[in-house]
């Protein structure tokens, strides 16, 4: 028999049940919540009459539509103060763990999940938000479902969910100077379209993945979802293990080495065999940047805009549809495009390693007058951090501003929107029509190329600034 | 929550023959602030369909009298992005019972069957078929019957089987939902979380 993948043994011990001609019952080790799709979840348990079956099992907080100034005061928006103040009230009406805003834990799911060690290796996690896949960086089987699912989870910390196939992505080799975990997960999304995931459950592997910093695989495991993929995660080792150790939830003392010994276990046997693989040669990954209207429409920051000839025939539709939105030409040099906002934040691209490299970059510099950026951490925690190693005086002295954490503009659910017609090089996730704002356009890039390009106050490569 | 027993259904369709509808575009994020899954069919495609000042854009399919019925008919790869459930209630909340494509993305697809939204995946080249026949004569019709997975377009009288998992089907055919199998299984989940510990 050959052996297994890592993410067939994490889904095989979670299998409660398998329904005949459908789909799985699977147990949920973690389930986080926030204001936006939980609602209707918790309306629906006391439409049953019925409570929440392991309420230790979820955590909550608001971050999708809260302001990120002036967070100590009553929210504005009534619609957003509205589903504020119903998480609160169903987080403890059913004895939630709640983060509300102001709280030292408060911020992005994904983000204060690995932050306070509630993120493990060998878990099944999942949350009414799409980029769950964060957490598979830990080795986790982790990702994003619907509002009725949320139901589920929290009527029976179960949902029903068929098996997705199994692909592995190896990127081998050294990364060139100025790539990082962004430029690889859009790399990859720009060779595998954006639904060339779909169906599948991603682990990735290779000398290049291995190499990159517990914040780069989060990266990297964030954005799988892009390519359509269930899920993204990567075979915990010592730097996970070394990241996890003295977290607020971590396992503690002996029940923390006992802890490592099983997830020293967690791995693909080599006998195990995949329904795709593929490899990538890191030395052909360069800094990349989107130019369209999904993030599977990446191109080097060097090149140029593909042209129709490039472009498969049945996605040309899309493509003609993309550069009209963005205003941009089929061929066109990307490297010196104006540009009108920087945002640097996202569960994507909100973390401390992130706001150091911006704050390394522009230490010295200032930022360009025609150029608005917002910069978000991804939580309070990081805030802190960020105070506390003079990245944020770092960051005021080049001009920019460290807003409140939250999701701020990968969404624009709060007033953090990009106005129409500009353009806006993002760290987060989703470049779609109107993602940052009705009319919004949107440039997907790592942290390193949105500090270079907020400094010249165009598309630059920041290889060129280094 | 109970949901509506699907039944066979004979429709004029809408077409919206554009690839990688994300949920974005089905409903935009400033459009999930409400607590209730009513509602959101009012801001369907709510910036493909309105303009600036809220005026329908009258080159927008859903703004084009010709085109009507409860089955909407997209290019392929509908749905990605989001997990937001909004968007399968948005499609359904404005009167749709039927979604077809030659490819869904999976968290919709999911969210989908939980709302009583029954999504269809056609090959490319009836999928082409349909859209050509809605381009000729808008009132041409489809039957979609989810007892026998067949989707049939009405005037050519040419048909398709599609694929839907059993339990599913079970599930649409009688108006159950998930939550009702897994509250059924309290018994064996709690003997599953006693046999790991
Ligand atoms: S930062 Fe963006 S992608 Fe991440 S959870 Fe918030 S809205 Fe979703």
């Amino acid at each position: 028999m050959a052996g297994k993948t890592l993410f067939d043994k994490i889904w095989d011990a979670h299998v409660v049940e398998v329904i005949k001609g459908g789909p799985s019952v699977v147990y949920i080790d973690k389930h986080l919540i926030h204001e936006v799709t939980s609602p209707q979840a918790f309306a629906g348990i006391d439409k049953r009459g019925i409570g929440v079956f392991r309420p230790q099992n979820t955590v909550a907080t608001p971050d999708h539509n809260v302001p990120t100034v002036d967070q100590h005061l009553p929210i504005k928006d009534q619609l957003s103060r509205f589903q504020v103040d119903k998480l609160t009230e169903n987080c403890e009406k059913h004895s939630i763990t709640l983060y509300v805003l102001g709280h030292p834990f408060q911020g992005i799911v994904h983000v204060i999940g690995p932050e306070l060690g509630i993120t493990q290796p060998g878990m099944t996690m999942v949350c009414g938000d799409s980029h769950t896949s964060t957490h598979g960086a830990f080795g986790s089987v982790a990702f994003g479902i619907g509002t009725s699912e949320v139901e589920m989870v929290l009527a029976t910390q179960c949902i029903l969910q068929p098996k997705p196939k199994r692909m592995r992505i190896n990127v081998e080799g050294e990364l060139l100077k100025g790539v990082t975990a962004k430029d690889i997960i859009l790399y990859i999304i720009s060779k595998i379209t954006a639904s060339g995931g779909t169906g599948f459950f991603i682990e990735f592997a290779g000398s290049a993945i291995r190499e990159l910093s517990m914040e780069g695989r989060m990266t990297v495991c964030n954005m799988s979802i892009e390519s359509g993929a269930r899920g993204g995660l990567i075979a915990p080792d010592d730097k996970t293990f070394e990241y996890i150790k003295g977290r607020e939830f971590a396992p503690k003392g002996a029940d923390f080495d006992k802890a490592v010994a099983k997830w020293k276990e967690l791995k693909t046997d080599d006998d195990a065999v995949f329904d795709k693989e593929l490899t990538y040669d890191a030395a052909d990954i360069e800094p990349m940047i989107t130019y369209g209207t999904n993030p599977g429409m990446g191109a080097k920051i060097s090149g140029r805009i593909p042209v129709e000839q490039d472009i498969e025939k049945s996605n040309l539709m899309s493509f003609n549809k993309a550069l009209n939105y963005m205003g941009f030409k089929a061929g066109d040099s990307i490297v010196g495009k104006e540009i009108d906002y920087v945002f640097v934040g996202s569960c994507t691209n909100g973390r401390i390693e992130d706001l150091r490299e911006v704050a390394a970059f522009v230490k010295g510099r200032k930022k360009a007058d025609n150029v608005t950026a917002w910069i978000v951490p991804g939580s309070k925690q990081i805030e802190k951090q960020a105070n506390e190693e003079g990245i944020t005086k770092i960051l005021e002295e080049a001009g920019f501003k460290l807003r409140q954490p939250g999701c701020s503009a990968c969404l624009a659910m709060n007033d953090d929107k990009i106005p129409e017609g500009k353009i806006s090089v993002s760290t987060s996730n989703r470049n779609f029509e109107g993602r940052q704002g009705p009319g919004s356009r949107t440039m997907l890039a790592s942290p390193l190329t949105a500090a270079a390009v907020a400094v010249s106050g165009k598309i630059v490569d920041p290889r060129t600034l280094l | 929550m109970a949901i509506d027993k699907f039944l066979t259904i004979e429709s004029s369709v809408v077409p919206l023959p554009i690839e990688n509808v994300d949920t974005d575009q089905i409903i935009p994020a400033r459009f999930l602030k409400a607590t209730t899954r009513e509602g959101f069919g009012e801001n369907l495609f709510r910036d493909w369909r309105f303009d600036k000042s809220d005026q329908p854009k009258p080159d927008f399919v859903l703004n084009q009298n010709v085109y009507s019925g409860s089955i909407l008919v997209a290019a392929k790869n509908f749905g990605s992005g989001s997990s937001r459930e909004h968007a399968a209630w948005a499609i359904h909340d404005y009167g749709f019972k039927v979604v077809v494509s030659s490819f869904f993305a999976d968290i919709f697809k999911n969210n989908a069957l939980n709302s009583g939204l029954l999504p269809v995946q056609i090959s490319e080249e009836f999928l082409s078929g349909i859209f050509e026949a809605i381009e000729k004569d808008p009132a041409t019709k489809l039957k979609v019957d989810l007892i026998n997975q067949e989707i049939t377009l009405l005037t050519a009288g040419e048909k398709e089987g599609f694929e839907i998992n059993s339990y599913k089907k079970e599930c649409l055919l009688n108006g159950y939902d998930d939550i009702d199998y897994l509250l059924g299984l309290k018994d064996v989940i709690e003997q599953f979380e006693q046999s790991r510990d």
